[in-house]
């Protein structure tokens, strides 16, 4: 039976009439076959959306199903790779077809003609059960690629070709599954992008993703397998903060994911993570990254995917037993491709014409970040960082207010630290990590034992100044009596010493565990010491004059990452200049 | 030749619906025969069966449901052309109104153009010398960027966009590879004349395109006028190499004639009455800026904008905000203290600057000039501030001389006025002047070799004498 086009509206269309067409399932659109996904079936249409421009389609042109829902291409290939939201290559887009992207280009996500050196691992009469690794490849320099059964397959090898150079497409293991259906196993499988990944357990997160960022470390830390959110206005530093934390953050893959957001910001991003290196490897950080480009001006049905597609990808690899950390640039971006296409279909909208399932689709993207055992024993995780850019800064709104009850880890940008060019503009009061009490045994055994001491005492610090401020706003800061004083100067140095960070400055762009427990410890002796000093009624005044204070606060500059014994000298330092005001 | 079709069914604001129409694809331009004589154009924005609804440029008074015939033209909305364009004048729809006649299609294009590519774009890396102190040591424009104008009404912003294109050209001096192209949406009749005459006093006429939407011109024209600007800048940039410089005004007309478009719609509204997909469309005009790999030509675009209320959460500078690569804002206090340009640097920012400036591209200390700058200028606010409550003879010595450095950083710095041009050398060497009249303490931002080298108190005033004395 041959469905035909009835009405167009934007990027949905019907079709009248009876159809074979699954809910969901995947369709080609019209004589440019466009790529379309079933969103509805009523009792005489079937609603589609479509993933690219419908400028020329006309009526009665054919829709042909696919027989299964959107899926992604997953295998050898992925890795340094840049895909649209529905996970078309755009490089070899542009070869082909030059700078703009036409309607309905066919070109398949992975390079089919690319030859891997595959290391066959199984043997005939082998038991393969879902998600097991049959063999692996060298995918880039960083990344050795593990080829695993599809997680809804099982059954018997009855045929097995020797390790060897093979393409994408070379049926490598023949596979009897328990109804005696025989299986060709190549190097790819597909998986729909809606649906989760299996595995076998969720582990609880109980070690941090380091990203050499201190405020994030040190303050509000994310653990393997976490969820965050970095909401802020614009020009507030969501995307600088993402490609920070995406360039030096210990994950051994990241899926960076340009959601709705500016084309130059993926050329930058493309440019940076071919530029940079790795310090551990030596390789360009590029060979561990994905990245899924949907900017703003293209199709915003791809857009909505998008996510999607690049979570998929975030679990494939994690199944492989990696840490894989996801970027999602901009979750906002995301919503509003919800709420466009909730309107075409003339939905009963909720709060500001977001449609009501836009909670259960955010908890649903949220959700598939996790610390795992993998269906064949490894462990991996996929850690999740999105950015909400709430309209007019205003956090209140329906983004934002849902994101907060799907994370755990919140970092708010704060506008007007951005004005005052700090950054990471990262508020104090405002952000929180609920991992925190989670991760400090891992601080304990790893980093320091007065770690998370030393860390709630610079929190207080910095509550304390907030509240002063109140008042030094109405009466001027000379007023204060002086061991206020000393809380105002030792939290200047925590916030212009400690939470600013120079992404520009080649030691500061990323900043080690130690130099970061070093640095607070550091504070936090010249606070004590110094209100020795106070009690013994000597003014903040004389301390400040030593320019100890200044001093610290460039310490970010002055010690390197490759001389943190430095870092010890300051002790004595303090104790020198605070002898000379006693 | 189209199907010709007799009569339509349905009027509803812009739209009209028409039965029995068959072979007809999406976007496809009709064009509308009224009374056998005055014709109008349409394009078709959705088909169900055999209903067509198509949306009418020209607005749909005087259409009944039998005096029009209808023919589709089986292409998308496209616009003519060549290389004459330049020196040429537009309707938003893209037709001529100079009375010059039809423009020689070299070349057609469909106006809503095709995304680019990310891949095929080329980060954009060299500045534009504007000459104007605040845009180009703190705000740095940078080839192939999309700059927003955030303005109020009665603020010079059409002042600003004069000076900066006047000026651009001049600097730009590779002559002949530099050309305009004007969108105006909804200005009002002297704004656009004011544009022209200042055109062509700088000699640039022959160089401009225009496309003129007056405020009072249909609405549906008034969407279309972007597109038309963009297309043709496309065009120059891209087939004829050229360094195209778009400058958009006013985007907040422009939106509201999308409300209004899809308030007639009965389209389900997002906030303040704007179309949920409000971004997305912006998106689709700001994305066109750019530089692509391969190419000789680039667009940058300045978009200028007014805050209803100079309420930069409204939805459109908001959203304009998220999409665009950083904003100049317009500080009404400003320039109500006489300052011009009134280019509040605080809330301005510019996304590409950082990889446009410093060695090999403006100065080694630029970045540094600039950042300290902005701290500085950050701290003048607060104190101001504090001396709002306490009085300024109270404050600290350190937040007096933050008040001193504030006034002259305004008066000076930012406030140079329509006439003068200021080299890159002098803008970061006024740049040090004003940081040398702070006390050494509070350069926090600086590199102390930086500070040795160009911390001159003695000299200060001097440079900062001869930049007011240019300024008039």
């Amino acid at each position: 039976m041959e469905n035909k086009i009835y009405s167009i509206n934007g990027p949905v269309i019907t079709i009248k009439g009876e159809t074979d067409l699954m809910m969901m399932e995947m369709v080609y659109v019209g004589n440019d076959r466009l790529l379309g996904e079933v969103i509805g079936i009523e009792r005489n249409e079937t609603i589609i959306q479509v993933y690219e421009t419908t400028t020329g389609l006309k009526i009665n042109e054919p829709v042909i199903g696919s027989k299964s829902p959107l899926s992604c291409v997953l295998g050898p290939g992925l890795m340094s790779n840049t895909y649209d939201g529905i996970q078309r290559p755009l490089k070899a887009i542009a070869d082909r077809y030059g700078a703009f992207i036409d309607a309905g280009s066919d070109i398949l996500p992975l390079d089919i003609n690319k030859v891997w050196d595959v290391e066959v691992s199984v043997k005939v009469d082998d038991r393969l059960e879902g998600g097991q690794i049959y063999a692996q490849c060298q995918e880039t320099a960083l990344i050795k690629h593990k080829l695993m059964l599809a997680p809804d397959l099982c059954g018997i090898v009855i045929d097995v070709k020797p390790s060897g150079l093979y393409k994408i497409n070379d049926v490598i293991i023949k596979l009897k599954d328990d109804n005696g259906k025989i299986h060709d196993i190549d190097l790819t499988q597909k998986w729909p992008i809606r649906h989760a990944r299996p595995i076998k357990d969720r582990k609880t997160l109980n070690m941090p993703l380091a990203t050499g960022q201190r405020v994030i470390d040190t303050l509000f830390a994310i653990a393997k397998g976490g969820a965050a959110a970095v909401p802020g206005g614009f020009g507030a530093g969501k995307t600088m903060t993402q490609h920070q934390i995406a360039k030096w953050c210990d994950a051994d893959i990241i899926v960076y994911v340009g959601c709705g957001e500016r084309g130059n910001e993926m050329t930058q991003a493309l440019e940076e993570f071919s530029e940079l290196i790795d310090p551990k490897s030596q390789r360009p950080l590029l060979e561990r990254t994905i990245l899924i480009a949907n900017t703003s001006n293209m199709p915003v049905a791809a857009r909505e995917a998008s996510i999607y597609t690049g979570v998929t990808m975030a679990e494939y690899y994690r199944d492989m037993g990696y840490h894989v950390a996801l970027m999602a640039d901009s979750t906002s971006r995301w919503a509003e491709a919800l709420r466009e296409i909730s309107g075409r279909l003339e939905e009963m909208p909720a709060e500001e014409g977001f449609p009501a399932y836009l909670p259960s689709r955010l908890s649903q993207f949220y959700e598939r970040a996790g610390y795992v055992d993998t269906l064949n024993d490894q462990q991996g995780s996929v850690t999740i960082i999105g950015a909400v850019s709430p309209q007019g800064g205003d956090f209140s709104e329906p983004v934002t207010q849902n994101t907060k009850r799907f994370v755990r880890c919140f970092w708010a940008l704060d506008k007007s630290l951005a004005y005052a060019r700090h950054f990471p503009a990262i508020n104090w009061t405002s952000s929180y990590s609920e991992y925190i009490d989670d991760l400090a045994r891992w601080y304990n055994e790893n980093v320091a034992r007065d770690f998370t001491s030393l860390r709630a005492e610079m929190v207080k610090i910095l509550h304390e100044e907030s509240a002063l401020n109140e008042i030094v706003k109405l009466i001027g800061a000379d007023i204060l009596p002086d061991d206020q004083k000393l809380t105002m100067e030792i939290a200047r140095c925590v916030r212009v010493g400690f939470l600013q960070q120079n992404a520009f400055h080649p030691d500061d762009t990323y900043v080690p565990y130690e130099k970061q427990y070093k640095m607070m410890k550091i504070i936090d002796y010249l606070y004590k010491e110094a209100k020795t000093l106070i009690n013994k009624k000597i003014p903040t005044r004389l301390i400040a004059e030593t320019g100890i204070f200044d001093r610290i606060i460039k310490i970010k500059y002055d010690v390197s990452n490759d001389h943190l014994e430095l870092l010890d000298e300051y002790f004595h330092e303090i104790d020198q200049a605070l002898a000379k005001v006693e | 030749m189209g199907l010709q079709l007799l009569g339509l069914s349905e009027v509803s604001g812009s739209l009209i619906a028409i039965d029995n129409a068959q072979d007809i694809a999406n976007e496809e331009v009709v064009e509308i025969l009224v009374d056998g004589k005055n014709k109008r154009f349409g394009r078709v924005v959705k088909i169900e069966g055999e209903k067509a609804m198509i949306q009418v440029f020209e607005g749909t008074s005087g259409l009944s449901k039998n005096n029009t015939k209808t023919r589709f033209l089986g292409h998308p909305m496209e616009i003519a052309l060549s290389k004459e364009i330049l020196g040429r004048t537009f309707n938003g729809a893209g037709r001529p109104i100079d009375g010059l006649g039809e423009v020689y299609a070299h070349h057609k294009a469909n106006i809503n153009g095709k995304p680019l590519n990310p891949i095929a774009r080329k980060y954009p890396r060299n500045y534009i010398n504007t000459g104007i102190s605040a845009i180009d040591g703190l705000n740095t424009l940078i080839r192939g960027q999309k700059l927003p104008i955030f303005s109020g009404s009665g603020l010079p912003h059409d002042k600003l966009a004069v000076q900066i294109v006047s000026q651009a050209q001049i600097a730009e001096d590779e002559g002949k590879n530099f050309g305009i192209v004007f969108g105006a949406m909804g200005v009002k009749n002297d704004v656009a004349a004011y544009f022209r005459r200042s055109f062509e006093e700088t000699g640039v006429m022959e160089k401009v395109c225009m496309f003129i939407n007056l405020s009072n011109d249909p609405i549906i024209e008034r969407t279309l006028a972007p597109r038309c600007a963009l297309t043709a800048a496309e065009y120059l940039a891209y087939e004829l190499d050229m360094h195209i410089l778009v400058i958009l005004t006013d985007m907040t007309s422009y939106c509201e004639a999308l409300r209004e478009f899809s308030s007639s719609n009965g389209e389900i509204p997002g906030r303040k009455g704007y179309p949920g997909y409000l971004y997305s469309d912006l998106a689709s005009l700001y994305e066109r800026a750019g530089i692509v790999e391969g190419k000789n030509g680039s667009i940058t675009q300045i978009p200028i904008l007014t805050m209803p209320n100079d309420d930069i959460t409204h939805p459109v500078p908001d959203l304009t905000g998220y999409i665009t690569e950083g904003q100049i804002v317009l500080d009404r206090s400003l320039y109500q203290n006489g300052i011009y340009p009134p280019i509040g640097c605080l809330m301005s920012l510019s996304r590409l600057m950082k990889d446009g400036i410093g060695e090999g591209y403006t100065r080694s200390d630029h970045s540094d000039i600039a950042n300290q700058l902005f701290a500085s200028y950050a701290k003048v606010m607060e104190a101001r501030s504090l001396a709002s409550v306490i009085g300024e003879d109270e404050l600290s010595d350190l937040d007096k001389s933050y008040i001193a450095f504030g006034l002259t950083f305004e008066k000076i710095f930012v406030g140079q006025g329509f006439k003068a041009q200021r080299s890159m050398q002098e803008t970061l060497n006024l740049g040090w002047a004003l940081l040398s009249t702070l006390p050494l303490s509070a350069l926090d931002r600086l590199d102390p070799e930086l500070i040795k080298a160009n911390y001159s108190p003695s000299t200060a005033q001097r440079i900062i004498d001869l930049a007011i004395s240019e300024g008039k």
